[in-house]
């Protein structure tokens, strides 16, 4: 067990690697030149635009600024945001429990939906109640989110006056408050994973149930709720539980249009302020940050496929 | 769904062996699960089936249901594959103690290892708190035995339980099957296709055809005296020990399709003994000898098996 998780993590540490000089190198390749940005109005003067690219080290060789961010990453320095002044980490601690507020509740949502229809899809196969559900996750996969955002707000908004259209109330300034100006993007975000855990739920389920010990439990007499929602579903979530994580992570890396729609100051709106800006610390901290949450819920999606496939335990 | 099956009656005794044998694909599965109630939803069953004198046909789902397990029990051909990769052995006993015999979670885990400890399986109180792929076939077998048995059924089928075991292992289970048939008092229906089965551990045998019971009679009876040119052909396709160098005899052609039987006997096509009017109509299941039945119109085959041996 502790041998399996060091090697995970061995794994972990190479894929990083790759995963920083990528992220470095691609932005090397976005159009448009930082200096002038930053620069402003004083962009005609080369006297300045020469004392801002030295103080960013942007004169220097790119390998040279490479180890240089990354060295500062590996003592925990994000370095500063070019833009705004602040450290990049502090603005990636305040925008995270924004969006992993946003995740959770799409999370919670995607599952409460997702799997039921996923299983009783599965259990009234060819049914009226299976063609509801596949036609609603088409529709939810189908459905571009912003869109979907837009009607909400004008329904519930605009036209119900029910939930406030945009902005953000965090968890502890005001709890309930917090969850109204949340529920919409998660509900926007969480119907469009439902839709995919909805089918992959469906696919295992069906497989589950033509097994062999699926005939065993009915043989014994059980219900056919404790055949379906014990014998089957135990083994069908083995492979959604992984899907399930890396969803997860999707949603953590934050919603770009979503957020944009809902005006939720995440890590969302965060990476398209910074790409506009061409705030180079801000997009690779961000970004980084993201990859590190990515790699550690799949971590967690292994340690849980163990938790509940047997078969992989003493390996 | 296919007219599989047609017209079969059979009756299984407490604490006896009834063999039903016949070649893949005959019906034999079929006919159980329909029993058991564990066929398909668009499958059709008409006829009845009793257990103590309960129709097991005319009730509904969820009666059926309660009887599973608990009067009737079933374990299947495919020990690997038949046991929940998810749930310990014991607790897959101790389930069904659960559901029929209402014990709290402890008093059935107990039973379980008990139950386990019955069916031969060395360090029970171990094995018990062990996935199956942590067990071997032979051992997967005895769980799906111990499984059937905790609750004690009136009636067990067994479908080609041994099939997919070892030689070795086989001879095992069967002769634990008829332990504690004798022990219980349990009705035992033996599915199989291995003659060296039937003549070890049956006491009746019904032999099918496709889809048709061809002959029905005592164990002893049936070896010493078959009165179908099917079941001889059987009995001539069965390796005997000790015979050695000498050609099996197989029977010509191969199992009919069901979607369109022959007409008439659905063994008139391959049968060396088949007349004209054997195509005519189904042949009725006669009694040619006290308890000895045979759906053959030429029956007795006395006269014949002296000159085509």
């Amino acid at each position: 067990m502790w041998v399996w998780l060091l090697k995970r993590i061995g794994q972990v540490l190479p894929t990083l690697f790759i995963l920083s000089i990528l992220i470095f190198g691609l932005q090397q390749l976005m159009p448009g030149d930082p200096a002038l940005i930053l620069a402003g109005e004083e962009r005609g003067d080369p006297q300045v635009l020469a004392q801002i690219r030295a103080e960013l080290r942007l004169d220097r060789p790119i390998y040279e600024q490479y180890l240089y961010w990354i060295g500062n990453v590996l003592t925990g320095d994000f370095g500063f945001s070019w833009r705004i002044r602040m450290p990049v980490s502090q603005l990636i601690l305040d925008k995270l429990p924004v969006t992993a507020q946003l995740a959770a509740m799409s999370f919670i949502i995607a599952v409460l939906i997702g799997v039921p229809a996923g299983i009783i899809s599965a259990v009234k196969r060819d049914r009226p109640a299976d063609w509801v559900a596949n036609g609603v996750a088409l529709f939810g996969i189908s459905t571009p989110n912003f869109w979907l955002g837009i009607m909400m707000i004008l329904f519930f908004s605009v036209e119900l006056g029910w939930l406030p259209p945009s902005g953000y109330v965090p968890l502890t300034e005001d709890f309930w408050q917090s969850i109204a100006t949340t529920i919409m993007p998660a509900f926007v975000l969480g119907t469009g994973v439902a839709s995919v855990l909805m089918r992959h739920t469906r696919a295992a389920m069906l497989t589950a149930l033509s097994q062999d010990y699926v005939r065993t439990a009915r043989a014994k007499g059980l219900r056919e709720r404790v055949v379906v929602w014990k014998h089957a579903l135990r083994n069908a979530l083995i492979p959604v539980v992984t899907l399930g994580a890396i969803e997860f992570g999707r949603l953590l890396a934050g919603a770009v249009l979503t957020e944009q729609v809902f005006t939720i100051p995440g890590f969302g709106k965060l990476i398209v302020d910074a790409v506009f800006n061409r705030d180079y610390p801000v997009v690779q901290g961000v970004v980084l940050a993201t990859a590190l949450i990515f790699v550690l819920l799949s971590l967690v999606a292994d340690l849980l496929y163990m938790a509940i496939n047997p078969r992989l335990r003493q390996a | 769904m296919l007219g599989i099956l047609d017209a079969i009656s059979f009756r299984a005794e407490a604490g006896k062996t009834l063999a039903i044998v016949g070649e893949s694909g005959c019906g034999k599965s079929v006919a159980s699960l329909a029993i058991m109630g564990l066929l398909p939803e668009n499958a059709e069953v008409s006829g009845s089936a009793r257990l103590m004198g309960r129709d097991l046909l005319g009730m509904s789902t969820e009666e059926r249901r309660a009887l599973r397990g608990a009067e009737m029990a079933m374990i299947f051909q495919e020990p690997m594959t038949s046991l929940n990769p998810a749930f310990t052995a014991g607790e897959q006993v101790a389930e069904a103690l659960r559901l029929h015999q209402r014990l709290d979670h402890d008093a059935a885990f107990k039973a379980a290892v008990a139950m386990l400890e019955k069916v031969r399986i060395p360090d029970a109180a171990r094995r018990a708190r062990q996935y199956p792929h942590q067990l071997s076939g032979g051992m997967r077998q005895r769980v799906m035995i111990a499984i059937a048995l905790a609750c004690r059924p009136k009636l067990l089928i067994a479908d080609e339980p041994t099939t997919a075991l070892d030689v070795t292992v086989q001879a095992q289970i069967l002769a634990l099957l008829d332990d504690l048939k004798r022990e219980t008092g349990t009705a035992v229906i033996l599915i199989t296709h291995d003659l060296g089965v039937v003549a070890d551990h049956a006491d009746d045998v019904v032999v099918m055809y496709a889809g048709r019971v061809a002959e029905q009679a005592r164990a002893a009876d049936l070896f010493a005296r078959p009165e179908h040119p099917y079941t001889v052909g059987l009995l001539g396709a069965a390796p005997a020990a000790g015979v050695r160098g000498e050609r099996l005899a197989s029977i010509e052609g191969t199992v009919p399709d069901l979607r369109a039987p022959p007409p008439g006997c659905r063994f008139a096509p391959r049968c060396p003994f088949a007349v004209a009017r054997c195509a005519e109509g189904a042949p009725p299941l006669a009694e040619v000898a006290p308890g000895h039945f045979s759906a053959c119109l030429r029956a007795p085959l006395d006269a014949m098996l002296g000159v085509a041996a």
